[in-house]
């Protein structure tokens, strides 16, 4: 039990995908203008995470690792190399269908994640979820773990990044730093205080 | 030459690098720029494979353009586009297995790269395969222009090396400088491409963007009275 919870915790704050492996940047800086639109994507990215990186743990330990097929009696066969596009494919495939349910059953909150659900596939912070998953070689409780701790960390940042902007919009900032410029400098001091957390032992 | 490089080619190969480059103006890829930059040899690697990507991928969705069905075509692009990373992923574990490892996940991060996402969905998917190639090696040199920038800086200030090689002597074996440590951390790349923007914006003033609230100046109303 102690080790998922400290699994959880680095993966919300040491390992933050957004603030210490810049994942998801581009949704990240496109997105962070107000608080109640970045809340919505935090939730989409958190809800896509904890499925797919379950799921591709799965197939990647059911169909694509090294002897993973002898339960089919076909030894010696290593499809690793496919994983790359496998992931995607089930993040794709996963994205539609809960675009599906959602508006099917759920029709507020589709409504209210609209264009992000689908954009979600391209967000890269999903797919290096997955791969990062494979990487370290996590067993299935350990991917659901780490899928709800780093969709919940991304979340987290992106919320706090657009309640920073929204403040920002008053202040005083030379013409050529204006939007983009800005915005990097307060991603980077951000990034900084999350540094602070590495020296969490755990 | 001349005749292969014609003035639409020559737009589109040259374009990117400043005017219209992907990171500095149109928001894309800045995921593995941040990520793989800390050295010149990683970021050289990773410039090189994503160009090659992006180049190939424009092209070969660019050549089939006309027979995709628009409601599938995220997911054909999105195949075309990952087999192409497998490739690029597989020769590097051949034959650069350290700086596969350095990389770790963002060679196959490329997939989702929103340069190669981009340029295949706006670019490439209206234009002719070589112009859509041209696009494509343009688009990857102006992200390789930035990457290269970021991790010179990031290196020789860092660790006082460039691409392994010392350039600065450090004070710890009994040279001048003072490494910055700072700099091999993640958030210096964040201060860095800001500070590039900023320099490239200031050069440009076009490309700057426009105040949500501006400032209003007292001055004036002070019941006037001077």
């Amino acid at each position: 039990m102690e080790a998922y919870i400290s699994l959880f915790i680095k993966a919300v704050f040491i390992e933050n995908l957004a603030l210490s492996f810049f994942l998801g940047m581009c949704t990240f800086i496109a997105v962070s203008k107000k608080i109640s639109t970045a809340m919505g994507l935090g939730i989409a990215v958190m809800m896509v995470q904890i499925i797919t990186v379950p799921a591709n743990n799965f197939i990647y330990h059911a169909l694509l690792k090294e002897n993973a097929l002898s339960w089919m009696g076909i030894t010696g066969v290593d499809l690793s190399f496919l994983a790359l596009l496998s992931c995607i494919g089930v993040i794709a495939a996963l994205v539609q269908i809960l675009e599906m349910i959602l508006d099917k059953f759920f029709p507020a909150l589709y409504h209210a994640l609209g264009i992000f659900l689908p954009l979600i596939t391209v967000n890269c912070a999903i797919l290096a979820g997955s791969l990062f998953m494979i990487e370290r070689d996590y067993n299935l409780p350990e991917s659901v773990v780490y899928g709800v701790g780093s969709g919940f960390g991304w979340a987290l940042a992106i919320t706090v990044m657009a309640g920073v902007r929204e403040k920002l919009k008053y202040s005083d900032i030379p013409a050529g730093l204006q939007g983009l410029g800005i915005t990097f400098i307060t991603a980077g001091l951000m990034s900084l205080g999350f540094m602070a957390f590495s020296g969490i032992q755990l | 030459m001349s005749e292969i490089l014609n003035d639409e080619t020559k737009k589109v190969l040259t374009e990117p690098l400043v005017d219209n480059n992907p990171i500095t103006l149109q928001v894309l890829g800045i995921c593995s720029a941040l990520a793989v930059t800390s050295q010149m040899s990683t970021s050289l690697i990773m410039a090189l494979a994503l160009t090659m990507v992006t180049a190939c991928s424009s092209a070969a969705i660019s050549a089939i353009r006309n027979h995709i069905p628009s409601s599938i075509r995220i997911i054909v692009q999105m195949t075309i586009i990952a087999s192409l990373v497998i490739v690029v992923d597989q020769i590097l574990k051949a034959f650069a297995y350290e700086v596969s490892k350095q990389l770790s996940v963002f060679v196959g991060l490329i997939i989702t790269n929103c340069i190669v996402m981009g340029r295949a969905e706006g670019y490439a998917m209206k234009n002719p395969p070589l112009e859509s190639f041209m696009d494509g090696i343009g688009n990857g040199l102006g992200y390789s222009l930035i990457l290269i920038t970021v991790s010179f800086i990031r290196e020789s200030l860092g660790s006082g090396k460039l691409l392994g090689i010392e350039v600065f002597k450090l004070t710890k074996d009994g040279g001048w400088y003072d490494p910055n440590g700072l700099m091999l951390l993640p958030p210096s790349a964040f201060f860095i491409i800001g500070l590039i923007i900023w320099g490239v914006r200031q050069w440009k003033p076009k490309q700057a963007e426009k105040a949500d609230f501006k400032i209003m100046s007292i001055s004036h109303g002070e019941g006037g009275h001077h």
